[in-house]
């Protein structure tokens, strides 16, 4: 209502965080909080063995991390923030205002992390064995100060999804203690934990020579790892879902599958359910015997988990709609309070960037595309991913769509559809916005965002 | 240009700022300097060894120089990123409409930041662990760092058209992108100040860098003996600092105005004429015999502490003043859209609808304050303002945006110029139509 409206309209404004985010939660939970531990654990294993075997590898493993948690792990981290604040502003605009002191303590441990990881990498070799000790009690340090960094943020994620008390009692504290803090906390660490073994399985046959003794000798360790934090991982995941109100329990299928593959939600789940399976077994015969698990097996279970991974946090974003902060903001960047007055006055009336304050039939095509804009965009594309032009066909088929139908339809989405927000217009807008897209129908104009296109300020 | 056509005045986050508005402003200053030290050492860095290490071509020895000098982005790209969120941070609270409103326009550009710096770490990643495999590609291993050098060239634009968008309300509605932010007239001045700062501060990294006892010159750099090595950074810093006075200059003068007053006039030229003397020690550090160079570093490095001080505060002032009329009035629309707001929602609660009145009798309630339709109040009734402009509803607006005086015996009639044309038209075609017929429409 109050910014420019970035819009990208093939690809969509989601898809443009998901793919940052899920990136950087790959990164940071098997490269980062979970292999810091995992490296620090292989180097005193080869320093109580005597061994520089061990050590070579874990460098070896702490170089590879080093390199992508620096490069691309730190720069998706920022994308979230360049990200959230073109396609969600009004969200993250509130959340840095009730978070701000959690996201700087948060920055204080990401600048003591980065330290630490510096000198962790820079030092192992400067240092050798004369000081293996002091350097192995870095590695310590900065597994928790990364996962320190995990803890912190996993409160707002929290609070996004059910804001506890923070709508009677407005402060930091109530909001930090949301119901789903913790629980949520609980399954990532383990999770976080596993990852890393898994991401470290899938390194170790481009790390040693096949001949190697050191490789099986690896693959024992970090398999008994994996299979260590699995139960935690299992107890911690009960534990979250538990935790889930009832209201979110309901859009699972649809969070899962997407609309359109709602009737596959069971066989998804199974296939969840094998990708599981198959990790863990892997990890079992990892232990069990080493010498014969063949190179694609190392590989596939980190693969696996990536799929499941962003699958989690797709389902994550997806069961706390229709708000982006529970019962104060919409998935459409307009706060709960502001609907009496909008659905009563209009957007148009009260928006900075439109064409014009009012509907009129000479307008109509341009106000229902502000909006559309204004309304719509924040979620859907008009014939991209998540496009509207899709779903109407699917909903009405290949004739003309009549307008009265999609006002119908639009009016109502909400209830019949319960992460749909309400349409925050009055009625002259949504007999705008329903002839707009009736109008896309037969020649879908596409919409550039203001990023391409400017914005505008009203004539009238 | 009318400004209340083309300024826009968006409402601002209904929540409280989480700290004092001065505690902010103060951690914005610092932390920002913070995070500009280490990427200027980033760009500076990655620049010197692209140059020496095309030097060392012809020059086997400054291919080592070039290699030092690529160690040095590991650890300042790092810190440079890390020290860059919380800034970002205070920056996102303070100004929050207006900085997301730049990154929205901008926002192709803006959003490419991530790929491009993650692309250029990585490269130089390469770089730096590829320098003996490639040492017999040079094309290639140049090429690669080339890459890095030309990102980090590129990406402290997309910010500087960014942070700089931001300040000029005025010039959000003329925007496309962020070519035409990038043409804004003042920054492409800000851009090569930056560059030249990089450049300097690189330049006085290095005397630091190689000057230190643990630093093996003779195992690393052969062929280089210490006093020419700091002779060169000291003539890089005396340079680029030089060329600072008059690409400084070009940066005040191409600031739109808006943003500048006398107190940040003086700060700035507090910071410059600390330059000055600084560039006095340079020099003397520049001619030194070689066994008494680098013995001015410490005061050189206070002495332009307090000039890059006294910029980021001048930074920080003009910003406050180019947006405080703007912030002033977004306060107000904030605040009116809150009552706004709060009155919809009551009247919702009580099943109260608002009767939605045609738009010219809406607008007619402002007028109606003076205007009768009969009777004469503090103003003409609109009887008599019917007989005047029969037919001439235009009349009517020109005269409402910009009153004459005609009756003395009424107070001045106020302009009206800042209500929508729509709003006035439509409030003086009402306003002819008053009271005629047996269904009159009578006023309020």
């Amino acid at each position: 209502m109050d910014f420019p409206v970035f819009h990208t309209d093939f690809f969509g404004n989601r898809m443009l965080i998901a793919v940052i985010a899920i990136l950087h939660v790959v990164v940071n939970h098997s490269l980062a909080v979970g292999a810091a531990p995992l490296i620090t654990a292989l180097e005193w294993r080869g320093f109580r063995q005597r061994s520089e075997a061990w050590d070579r590898l874990a460098y070896k493993i702490l170089r590879v991390c080093f390199v992508i948690t620096t490069s691309v792990g730190a720069l998706t981290g920022v994308g979230i923030w360049f990200s959230a604040a073109l396609v969600n502003p009004a969200a993250i605009g509130s959340l840095i205002r009730v978070f701000f002191l959690a996201w700087l303590t948060e920055w204080v441990v990401f600048v003591i992390e980065v330290c630490l990881i510096l000198a962790y990498y820079l030092t192992w070799k400067t240092w050798g064995q004369r000081h293996k000790r002091a350097h192995i009690a870095l590695g310590g340090l900065l597994s928790l100060s990364s996962w320190l960094t995990m803890a912190i943020i996993v409160a707002i994620l929290g609070f996004m999804m059910h804001s506890g008390h923070w709508g009677t009692e407005r402060s930091f504290f109530s909001a930090v203690l949301n119901p789903i803090y913790l629980p949520q906390l609980a399954f990532r660490t383990p999770l976080a934990m596993a990852a890393a073994g898994l991401f470290t399985l899938f390194l170790i046959p481009f790390l040693t020579a096949r001949t190697d003794p050191i490789r099986t000798a690896a693959i024992r360790f970090v398999s008994a790892w994996t299979l260590l934090w699995v139960p935690l991982c299992a107890l911690g995941g009960w534990w979250y879902w538990a935790a889930i109100p009832d209201w979110m329990q309901q859009l699972h299928p649809v969070a899962l599958t997407t609309m359109g593959f709602g009737d596959w939600y069971r066989q998804v789940i199974v296939l969840l359910g094998i990708s599981a399976a198959v990790v863990l077994g892997v990890a079992v015969w990892g232990v069990c015997c080493p010498r014969f698990l063949p190179r694609w097996c190392l590989v596939a279970p980190f693969l696996l988990l990536v799929g499941m991974l962003g699958s989690y946090e797709r389902v994550r974003e997806f069961i706390r709609k229709p708000f982006v902060i529970h019962d104060y903001l919409y998935a459409n960047g307009i706060r709960v309070e502001d609907y009496p007055l909008l659905q009563e006055q209009g957007m148009l009336r009260h928006a900075t960037y439109v064409a014009h304050r009012e509907v009129t039939a000479v307008n109509r095509f341009a106000c229902g595309q502000d909006v559309f804009r204004l309304s719509c965009s924040r979620c859907h594309t008009t014939r991209g991913i998540n496009g509207v032009l899709r779903k109407f066909d699917t909903l009405y088929g290949g004739e003309p769509w009549n307008p009265e139908d999609i006002k119908l339809t639009i009016r109502t989405m909400h209830v019949s559809r319960p992460y749909m927000p309400p349409f925050p217009g009055n009625e002259a807008e949504l007999d705008a916005l329903s002839h707009y897209v009736c109008g896309l129908q037969t020649f879908p104009v596409p919409l550039a965002g203001d990023q391409v296109d400017g914005v505008r300020l009203p004539s009238d | 240009m009318d400004p209340s056509t083309t300024l826009p005045v968006p409402r601002d986050i209904p929540l409280p700022l989480p700290l004092d508005r001065f505690v902010l402003e103060v951690a914005v200053v610092i932390l920002f300097l913070a995070h500009i030290l280490f990427v200027n050492l980033m760009v500076g860095g990655s620049t010197l060894s692209l140059v020496y290490e095309m030097v060392g071509l012809r020059r086997k020895k400054y291919d080592a120089l070039a290699r030092v000098w690529a160690e040095t982005i590991t650890v300042n790209k790092s810190l440079a990123v890390v020290l860059g969120v919380a800034p970002l941070l205070v920056v996102n609270v303070l100004y929050t409409v207006h900085f997301y409103t730049a990154n929205a326009l901008t926002g192709s550009a803006w959003i490419m930041i991530i790929p491009l710096v993650a692309v250029a770490f990585l490269l130089g990643y390469l770089h730096k662990y590829s320098w003996d495999v490639l040492s017999e590609s040079k094309g290639l291993h140049i090429a690669i760092g080339a890459m890095a050098t030309a990102i980090f060239w590129l990406v402290p634009l997309i910010f500087l058209a960014n942070i700089n968008l931001m300040l000029f309300p005025e010039r959000w509605t003329e925007v496309r992108g962020f070519l035409s932010a990038v043409t804004i007239q003042n920054v492409l001045p800000r851009y090569l100040h930056f560059l030249l700062a990089s450049l300097a501060i690189t330049g006085l990294f290095g005397v630091a860098w190689f000057g230190r006892a643990e630093f093996d010159l003779p195992g690393r750099l052969p062929g280089f003996d210490r006093p020419k090595i700091l002779r060169r950074c000291y003539e890089l810093a005396f340079g680029a600092t030089l060329m600072q006075i008059l690409v400084g200059t070009l940066v005040y003068f191409t600031l739109p105005w808006q943003g500048v007053s006398f107190f940040m006039t003086a700060v700035i030229l507090l910071g410059v004429t600390f330059a000055v003397v600084s560039l006095t020690l340079l020099w003397r550090e520049v001619v030194a015999p070689a066994a008494r160079i680098g013995r001015r570093f410490v005061p050189i490095v206070l002495v332009l502490s307090v000039t890059v001080s006294c910029m980021a505060m001048g930074r920080h002032l003009y910003r406050d003043g180019a947006i405080a009329g703007h912030g002033q009035r977004m306060r107000q629309a904030t605040e009116e859209m809150h009552y706004a707001v709060r009155e919809a929602a009551w009247r919702k609660e009580q099943g109260i609808t608002e009767v939605q009145l045609p738009r010219g009798q809406r607008a007619f309630q402002v007028c109606a304050g003076c205007h009768a339709l009969d009777a004469e109040r503090s103003a003409p009734s609109v009887r008599e303002i019917q007989r005047l402009y029969a037919g001439n509803a235009a009349g009517i607006v020109t005269w409402a945006k910009a009153p004459g005086r005609k009756r003395t015996n009424f107070a001045p009639m106020p302009a009206f110029a800042h209500l929508p044309e729509g709003d006035l038209r439509a409030a003086a075609e009402f306003m002819l139509e008053m009271g005629q017929g047996s269904d009159s429409k009578a006023g309020p």
